[in-house]
């Protein structure tokens, strides 16, 4: 079972835990299943193309969902996403396949978060961060916030 | 200025979508995300844990809905306004972002109706010329009539 975080021990401008993410074709195709968005902007370069962007990219609603994880396993179970909210700035692309299930080589991208806020509202004891996806170059593909709600250790209800 | 036809779409409410929330579909969402903490997939651990049932990942519920949830005699309000759009010379469609706010945990076998709203559509210059925004409303009731979560999503045409 992972720690418990506590609200008292979240720090303003402190980092959350990085998380890695790689895109691959394979894993768009799994997403488009999943979450039921089947816009060819995704999977036909050719559609893609003429959409203006080069070629498929990743659905901006994957990296949402990076970007969801990258907080609900910083704060974990006794924490709460309250709200969430997300920009898409770049499109990205995703490696393709080396093998049934390897992809080739290429990007990594980086899920990370800063903590902006802390107080208390309607009762709830909520931490505000900026979070943010990272491509290969630095540049920030993905803009986001969130605002979760944490265990405190003061019981003074 | 926003001709007169696509302003009328502001305030439209779309059909409402019945989302069943499966355990099956959790994991295949998790699945994808490259999610594997155990309250999505153990059902044991997840009977323990402060739920005491498999949850849906925060944003589950599609983009914002699923398309596959939609049936076969559905019409998006994208859909309606896609025609309409494309007269005014908007053909290419980029995802903006969204916005969630989660009011309570969505559990495994959970019925959600959601509701579309296209909330509003505006034009914006930008370096490559005019840019249209699309922001649809999205609430996800419960059959008690409870709000379960809300999302804001936004479309970019070119």
């Amino acid at each position: 079972m992972k720690k418990k975080l506590y609200w008292e021990d979240v720090k303003v401008g402190s980092e959350i835990p990085p998380l890695p993410k790689v895109a691959t074709r394979r894993m768009l195709v799994k997403w488009a299943g999943a979450i039921g968005d089947f816009n060819p902007l995704h999977y036909d370069d050719g559609f893609a193309a003429s959409q203006g962007v080069g070629k498929s990219i990743v659905h901006g609603q994957l990296k949402r969902a990076w970007l969801v994880q990258l907080i609900t396993d910083w704060i974990g179970e006794e924490g709460v996403l309250r709200k969430f909210s997300c920009q898409f700035r770049k499109v990205d692309y995703p490696r393709g396949m080396r093998t049934i299930i390897e992809p080739e080589d290429g990007e990594t991208w980086w899920c990370k978060g800063r903590v902006i806020g802390k107080y208390i509202a309607d009762d709830e004891h909520r931490i505000e961060c900026e979070v943010w996806v990272e491509n290969d170059k630095n540049e920030k593909t993905t803009l986001g916030s969130a605002v979760v709600v944490l265990p405190h250790k003061l019981n003074n209800t | 200025m926003l001709p007169e036809e696509i302003k009328r779409f502001i305030g439209k409410t779309g059909n409402e979508i019945i989302m069943e929330v499966e355990k099956g579909a959790i994991r295949r969402y998790a699945d994808a995300v490259g999610d594997f903490n155990p309250i999505y997939w153990d059902e044991e651990y997840a009977a323990k844990s402060r739920y005491g049932s498999i949850i849906a990942p925060p944003g589950f519920f599609g983009w914002p809905s699923r398309w596959s949830d939609w049936g076969p005699n559905y019409t998006s309000l994208r859909e309606e306004l896609a025609p309409v759009l494309a007269k005014a010379g908007y053909t290419r469609a980029l995802d903006g972002g969204i916005e969630y706010e989660f009011f309570s945990p969505v559990r495994a076998g959970d019925v959600l109706r959601a509701l579309p709203k296209i909330v509003d559509v505006y034009e914006r210059e930008s370096k490559t010329g005019t840019l249209l925004f699309t922001v649809t409303e999205i609430t996800y009731t419960r059959r008690s009539g409870e709000l379960a979560a809300r999302a804001r999503s936004t479309l970019i045409y070119r």
